[in-house]
């Protein structure tokens, strides 16, 4: 009994990050002809260059201010982000297609009250008893709401809150993995009938020095000033450059969608990933594994391709050795690196990266090059198909096909 | 032959095939079982950090077997690989360290904890001070353990790294139904035929005391610190609150063929899932109960059964006031009259509430129910409810057959999900 797969449709789409919000911005941005120029502050977080979030009015998406003092600034992010790509699908203040619509949400979370955790820790670093102190300061300092405002789910929970989705509601963890699984099991319940429609996507606000000590554990962190993300290549150690960033895409069935009437931005071909654990080697070996399960979608020739990867070695010499050696297969590749532009956004970045390829795929066009390391090359035909390669910092390998569904697309009437 | 092999709807049968389980009454599902069918509460005075100013000094903690210093995502990894390593060699499925299907497993989100913070704020003395200081004291990469532990996913990928799931692991939370998300997972991606079996894991182990205060700040937790063992009381009338704890349970699930086909034990079929997130509040439902009304609902639509096939109910039962008010009334209009006839009880009366963990363990313990015809009691019941107007099982084990359980897992962030097990198809 073999069941015809359903297509998946992008219908809906919400984007925010340090280019600006929304994506006729971006795609200003990033098919002018000159390098983009992204807002990347040094002194806040220096040594650590950060992408820092554009302002966006919260108010136009979380109406009501108290809904917005409950959040973090992670989940106003996200919730803000979700409302206007459920708003672009035109699925928003549909009570029937809301309690239809699923959620899979990349999630990080856990923004700790920085200064409360300083004030506590000079506190109790000059006590020879410092339990009692602990107990006493955390009770005294912790607000009420914290916990909540910071907890890894409530970015679902605020938006079947706020926007109303009440279908099922999952998040997952796991940095970039977690949105790529996201996506990666959304579009799976899409083809085999699990559901029609899907809200998916992530956010990242990257001036946390929380996160910051997360990632210096490994000192995975880039020291210095701004420079693209092949700039690190001659570099021993590289290092990430993180960026605040939010992507949201309503994904939808193509019988769904025409059902409705919704025209698609693209079409989600294939999302593939797996492990390893990051040996020398390991990670471009995995890649060449995923790259045959995409490859029959992938023909010689010009290739679009957009790379989550971070910046750090030598994650950053494999991928790239690994996405330049596709000239072997006669595909002459077009590699753009989504994190000169948007700064490494952890659970945010693949679905950036999709929303970026459907807004290419929509416009029939790919980006100029990012920056003029001379690893990326101009891309000048029309564009049918784009590869995404995302890693993770530490663990993870994916890749994914977004392409051109044989319907008129959104943005071309 | 392959009419059995496919639900009512033509989807792959979902069996379980293995089971392991830790919480605070012992490690394996034999103590377990033998402490929760006698009634035993393992909720405990904690002992693994100073209690003195804390509202709630009662918890549900399993002992820290680690080096050094408490570390949270060390111990929720570790009760994870003992719950997974119970699971999988009852199943006997794959060969060592290859595991045959993907991982869903539902874990806290961890922060780094007071205990590490404050070491890597005295491992050196610098002038700086807060963050900068955290800093500064890392860049030698002396504490590069921690990089590998205080990701989102670093307790999927060391659990991959020694069982061999399939693929890129899934780690998830739904709060308090994270567990029950993980076995959703699962049969969703067998029955899409993606594979033959899945690792479900759920794990918590992430008590210390900023936790105890978090919920502490929600009014969340029991202050019965003078009765520990008598602290979690589901469906009593003067229950105050839910007990923390700790604990894991995996769960090894398998398409009816696949199990069929290497002369697998069936310990239970998954037989559907239910869910409807709420949209009313971030930590109570809506009042009228309509989002768990359709989350049951649904189960039972997903399942093809009707409400009289349920003969037991494995409440989420935490014992705050909210919860289990609302549970009975979601389950009074989800199931009509027949909510008189079945019986409910709750784990949580003996383990505590097992968090990210619960929706697993909780699973894991219907099972069991079912192979050993017992249900456990709802201990601590010495004066019931009088709007909870349901046979709660109390303080007594009961000897009965059952072959249908519905299991309950409710949490903040309006999440709802309900599961319904079966034994062996005939």
């Amino acid at each position: 009994m073999k069941v015809e797969k359903s297509e998946v449709w992008v219908t809906g789409i919400g984007l925010v990050s340090s280019l600006g919000e929304g994506l006729a911005t971006h795609w200003e941005q990033l098919a002018s002809g000159k390098i983009p120029v992204p807002a990347v502050d040094t002194q806040n977080q220096a040594p650590y260059p950060v992408h820092l979030l554009v302002d966006f009015d919260a108010s136009a998406q979380i109406p009501n201010r108290s809904d917005q003092r409950q959040m973090g600034p992670w989940q106003r992010l996200g919730t803000y982000t979700a409302g206007v790509a459920l708003s672009d699908a035109g699925i928003a203040g549909d009570p029937a297609l809301l309690a239809a619509t699923n959620m899979i949400i990349a999630a990080g979370g856990g923004e700790r009250d920085i200064e409360v955790d300083v004030a506590i820790m000079q506190e109790i670093s000059a006590s020879d008893n410092p339990g009692p102190l602990l107990n006493a300061s955390l009770n005294r300092d912790l607000r009420p709401t914290l916990f909540l405002a910071q907890l890894s789910n409530l970015m679902a929970g605020n938006i079947s809150i706020v926007h109303g989705v009440t279908d099922s509601s999952r998040t997952f963890m796991g940095e970039e993995m977690a949105g790529v699984s996201a996506i990666e099991t959304a579009v799976a319940q899409i083809e085999h009938g699990q559901g029609d429609i899907f809200l998916v996507g992530g956010a990242y606000i990257a001036e946390r020095a929380d996160m910051m000590l997360l990632m210096e554990f490994g000192q995975a962190l880039w020291h210095g000033g701004y420079g693209p993300v092949w700039s690190r290549r001659d570099s021993s150690t590289g290092g990430m450059i993180m960026g605040s960033a939010s992507a949201f895409m309503v994904l939808e069935s193509r019988q769904h969608a025409e059902a409705r009437g919704v025209k698609p931005y693209a079409r989600i071909n294939t999302v593939v990933s797996d492990r390893c654990n990051r040996q020398p080697g390991a990670a471009r070996k995995v890649a060449e594994g995923l790259l045959q399960r995409v490859s029959d979608q992938l023909p010689a020739g010009p290739l679009a391709i957009l790379s989550g990867c971070c910046g750090v070695q030598p994650q950053l010499s494999e991928e790239l050795e690994f996405l330049q050696g596709l000239a072997q297969r006669g595909i002459s590749p077009a590699i753009r690196g989504v994190t000169t532009v948007l700064g490494s956004t952890l659970e945010a970045q693949f679905p950036a990266s999709v929303v970026l390829a459907s807004l290419a795929i929509s416009k029939g066009a790919f980006f100029d090059p990012f920056d003029d390391s001379g690893v990326e090359q101009p891309f000048t035909g029309k564009a049918e198909r784009v590869l995404i390669s995302n890693w993770g910092h530490w663990r993870g390998e994916s890749l994914a096909v977004i392409d051109t569904p044989d319907v008129p697309l959104r943005g071309k009437d | 032959m392959s009419r059995i092999s496919k639900d009512h709807l033509g989807r792959p049968i979902v069996v379980v095939t293995g089971i392991g389980v830790i919480t605070s009454l012992g490690q394996g599902k034999e103590d377990n079982w033998r402490n929760l069918t006698a009634g035993a509460s393992g909720i405990t005075r904690i002992s693994r950090f100073p209690t003195e100013g804390l509202k709630t000094q009662i918890a549900g903690t399993i002992n820290w077997e680690g080096e050094g210093p408490y570390c949270a995502p060390v111990h929720t990894l570790t009760l994870a690989r003992k719950s997974a390593r119970e699971a999988i060699s009852q199943s006997g499925i794959g060969s060592k360290g290859v595991f045959p299907g993907p991982m869903f497993i539902a874990v806290s989100p961890a922060e780094t904890n007071w205990e590490q913070r404050m070491e890597i704020y005295r491992s050196a003395e610098v002038p700086e001070t807060g963050y900068h200081r955290l800093i500064k004291n890392v860049l030698d990469g002396k504490f590069q353990r921690y990089y590998e532990l205080y990701q989102f996913g670093s307790i999927a990928e060391h659990i991959a790294d020694e069982f061999g799931t399939r693929g890129q692991p899934i780690s998830l939370t739904t709060a308090c139904a994270s567990g029950a998300t993980s076995i959703q997972l699962g049969v969703e991606a067998i029955r899409r035929g993606e594979t033959d079996a899945a690792l479900c894991i759920g794990t918590d182990g992430v008590i210390c005391e900023e936790t105890v205060v978090r919920f502490n700040l929600l009014s969340a937790l029991s202050t019965h610190n003078d009765d520990p063992q008598g602290a979690s009381k589901p469906f009593s009338k003067n229950r105050d609150g839910f007990v923390l704890a700790e604990g894991s349970a995996s769960l090894v699930l398998e398409s009816y063929d696949a199990a069929k086909a290497r002369g697998a034990k069936i310990l239970g079929v998954v037989r559907g899932t239910g869910e409807r997130a709420d949209t009313f509040h971030r930590t109570r439902s809506k009042p009228d109960g309509s989002a768990i009304i359709d989350t049951i609902t649904r189960s039972l639509a997903d399942a093809g059964m009707k409400p009289e096939e349920i003969d037991y109910i494995n409440a989420h039962g935490t014992s705050t006031p909210e919860n289990d008010k609302m549970e009975f009334l979601a389950l009074s209009a989800a199931l009509g009259q027949h909510v008189e006839n079945t019986l409910i009880s709750s784990n949580k009366s003996m383990i505590g509430h097992t968090l990210s963990a619960a929706g697993a363990v909780e699973a894991a313990f219907s099972l069991l129910t079912i192979n050993a015809g017992v249900i456990p009691p709802t201990i601590n019941c010495i004066e019931q409810d009088p709007h909870i107007l349901m046979d709660v099982v109390p303080n007594v084990k009961r000897v009965q057959t059952v072959n249908t359980v519905m299991s309950n897992s409710f949490g903040f962030g309006g999440q709802n999900v309900c599961l319904i097990f079966s034994g062996e198809p005939a």
